[in-house]
């Protein structure tokens, strides 16, 4: 299963350094996010301060559905997947493999995000430790989430419309979560944190876990 | 045994509906705090207990068992997507019989509390499920699919009832099954209770069979519609 | 002779419609089989049938000693496909699509230099990402794919389309030297002129169903059906 995994993850991020469409379309969509909502809730720095951490997660939950998608046509055509399926591959390697392909991009997005935080909303971070063990544990669970989805939503044609629908709602806990793991790293130091922290856990550890059950079922004919 | 359940099924539950509603409005006393507008507890949380254990338990319980390799079998997806249409359907209703409790009760037509959340997040996953199920494909896949979304969907409840729980709570407590397990309700609006308990999960189970045989017998058409297939198929290869 | 593909009166379904409506075919293994009909007989539904691709849904078949019935995924590692569309990823290079699918089957990538040699991928076009080639070349990558798999079975759906002159002389080469090697070959044409002369065995189908069966071209072969 790892070895595919590896060799899977290796195709995923081969393709995307080739073809550069998250660097080009799904970041700059992730720092437009940001501007936008700083013309939303801005110029008021105090109320910038105070909204940043649920704008943050919101700008990266709309750009986990648009990774979403890419990760899943990176499969390519039906008769690229096809040829895939011809090969004998550990479905659960292949969830595995382009679960931590997404999970590292996701990373780089936040590494993003965050530094976005930092310069364009005058955020101080007082706990950099519950910062980054959010950042981390979400982007394991939306990466694996969006996986497990991209691979329900059928077609191309209808996933772009049907994909958002589904992902979304199961996300909420992760933004829940997330905008308080960044509220106590801003302003109380450890806080409340573990609990919050806990449910991003939980949450990655669920749908690895399921990914890596289900996501067999789903591609098997 | 069939015949007899089908006759009897949906004029019962009807039957214990009405008897609820008239037990419910005349028959039983205001309460002391809430007045009048406690009788919406004869209606409300049977309502949501339908939607939120009933429904998406059901339909759980079904994906899983489609997907178990052993027990396969279409009829499960059937029975999953028809519980999920009946449980939209009281999900939606738990809202609303929610919010015209909540506007005299707490003030406001909805608030963000903890279960109103979760069960509107709930209602948003069902209509994922619906609109999933209405993907063109084939019925193994379509099955699978929608069986998958339907485990993930029961697992991550859960995280979401936890998550907003944490996140803000106003919802009253448990009624009858609180931490002490001692019921705070008490005498004939207690009996009220459970039987609007059993009467909308037997509305439930009514409204789930009908629609579980729809779709059984939209399905058992295409069989035949094969057979026809194939003799025209072989006719056209005669013909070349 | 080891029996490679036996289908009794096997039938599969396109959503409703039935693309196989009966069909009887039976091969041993080292055979080379061209399957010949029109549009919409049944063809590429034949070789999806065989590959694990499309399920059998009434009837009984076997491949290379799989019951296509049950569970068809451990088949998968002995057949190698051909389709119509193009099996690779556009934004990779040809060695590094060869890489990935030798990798992914468990094979030694080492023949992957050589088995693009073999099909005339060399120099620019191999350093090209695959989305950029001609329908010609990216037909060879997948002829490579093939030729650095050895698989088993080898099923090819309509290997000489989109070809030259000489990229068809290289499909006849590579499927002679592959049934030299003891692989069961079935590929199906429109162009009888050309995919006669390579078969042992030649298939007819119409209507879902194999019409007629008759002798090939091939040196060396005699049809025991």
């Amino acid at each position: 299963m790892f070895r595919d995994a590896a060799l899977v993850a290796g195709r995923d991020l081969r393709i995307e350094l080739r073809s550069r469409v998250v660097l080009w379309q799904v970041l700059p969509f992730s720092v437009l996010a940001l501007l936008l909502f700083a013309f939303a809730f801005g110029p008021s720095q105090a109320r910038l301060v105070q909204s940043a951490p649920g704008l943050f997660w919101l700008a990266l939950l709309f750009s986990t559905v648009l990774f979403a998608q890419r990760s899943r046509a990176l499969e390519g055509s039906p008769a690229t997947r096809e040829a895939a399926r011809l090969l004998g591959l550990d479905p659960a390697g292949v969830f595995l493999g382009k679960t931590v392909a997404l999970f590292l991009e996701l990373v780089v997005l936040e590494v993003l995000l965050v530094v976005g935080l930092l310069l364009l909303f005058h955020v101080v971070v007082v706990s950099w430790l519950v910062l980054i063990a959010a950042c981390l544990l979400a982007a394991l669970g939306l990466a694996s989430a969006s996986v497990l989805y991209g691979a329900l939503s059928g077609e191309a044609r209808i996933r772009s419309t049907l994909l958002p629908v589904l992902l979304l709602p199961i996300l909420a806990p992760v933004l829940i979560a997330g905008v308080r793991s960044f509220q106590a790293a801003i302003k109380d130091g450890a806080g409340l944190s573990g609990r919050w922290l806990g449910v991003l856990a939980v949450f990655s550890l669920v749908y690895t876990g399921l990914g890596i059950a289900l996501y067999g079922p789903l591609e098997e004919n | 045994m069939r015949k007899q359940l089908d006759r009897w099924l949906g004029p019962l539950a009807f039957v214990l509906v009405a008897l609820d509603v008239w037990l419910g409005l005349w028959i039983t006393p205001p309460d002391q705090v809430q007045g009048e507008y406690v009788r919406l507890v004869y209606v409300h949380p049977a309502v949501a207990w339908v939607a939120l254990y009933v429904a998406f338990g059901m339909a759980g319980l079904c994906s899983v068992l489609y997907l178990w390799p052993r027990t396969r079998s279409l009829a499960f997806d059937y029975a999953a997507a028809a519980a999920v249409e009946v449980g939209v359907v009281f999900t939606i209703l738990t809202c609303i019989t929610g919010a015209i409790w909540g506007r005299p009760t707490w003030g406001v037509w909805w608030t963000w509390d903890a279960r109103l959340t979760s069960t509107a997040l709930l209602a948003v996953m069902f209509l994922g499920y619906l609109a999933l199920r209405r993907v063109p494909a084939e019925p193994h896949v379509r099955a699978r699919r929608c069986a998958v979304m339907a485990l993930i969907a029961a697992v991550d409840v859960p995280i979401v009832h936890f998550s907003v729980n944490w996140w803000n709570t106003l919802h009253q407590g448990a009624t009858v099954l609180n931490a002490n397990l001692s019921p705070t309700i008490h005498g004939s609006m207690a009996w009220t209770l459970l039987l609007s308990f059993i009467a909308f999960t037997l509305l439930f189970v009514w409204m789930v069979i009908a629609r579980y045989r729809l779709e059984v017998l939209r399905h058992s058409g295409e069989r035949k519609d094969l057979d026809r297939a194939l003799s025209e198929r072989r006719a056209e290869g005669a013909e070349a | 002779m080891v029996s490679a593909i036996s289908l009794q009166s096997a039938v599969a379904v396109a959503g409703r419609f039935p693309v196989l409506a009966g069909v009887d075919l039976n091969l041993d293994e080292g055979t080379v089989c061209a399957v010949l009909g029109a549009n919409g007989a049944g063809k590429t539904s034949l070789l999806r049938l065989l590959a694990g691709l499309t399920a059998l849904e009434r009837g009984a078949g076997s491949v290379l000693g799989a019951d296509l019935t049950k569970n068809t995924s451990g088949l998968r590692a002995n057949v190698g496909f051909m389709g119509h569309g193009v099996g690779l990823y556009e934004e990779l290079l040809p060695r590094e699509n060869l890489a990935f699918m030798i990798k992914a089957a468990r094979l030694d990538p080492s023949g992957i230099p050589d088995a693009l040699d073999r099909v005339g991928i060399r120099g620019r076009v191999a350093a090209t990402p695959v989305g950029q080639l001609s329908a010609g070349q990216q037909r060879r990558v997948v002829l490579a794919l093939l030729v650095a798999r050895r698989p088993r079975l080898w099923l090819l759906d309509e290997p000489h389309a989109s070809l030259d002159a000489q990229a068809r002389d290289l499909v006849g080469s590579v499927l002679e030297e592959a049934a030299a090697g003891g692989a069961t070959v079935v590929a199906t044409s429109h162009e009888p002129d050309i995919v006669i002369p390579l078969a042992d065995v030649v298939v007819t189908m119409a209507g879902g169903v194999v019409t007629e069966r008759y002798a090939g071209g091939r040196m060396g072969s005699s049809d025991v059906s």
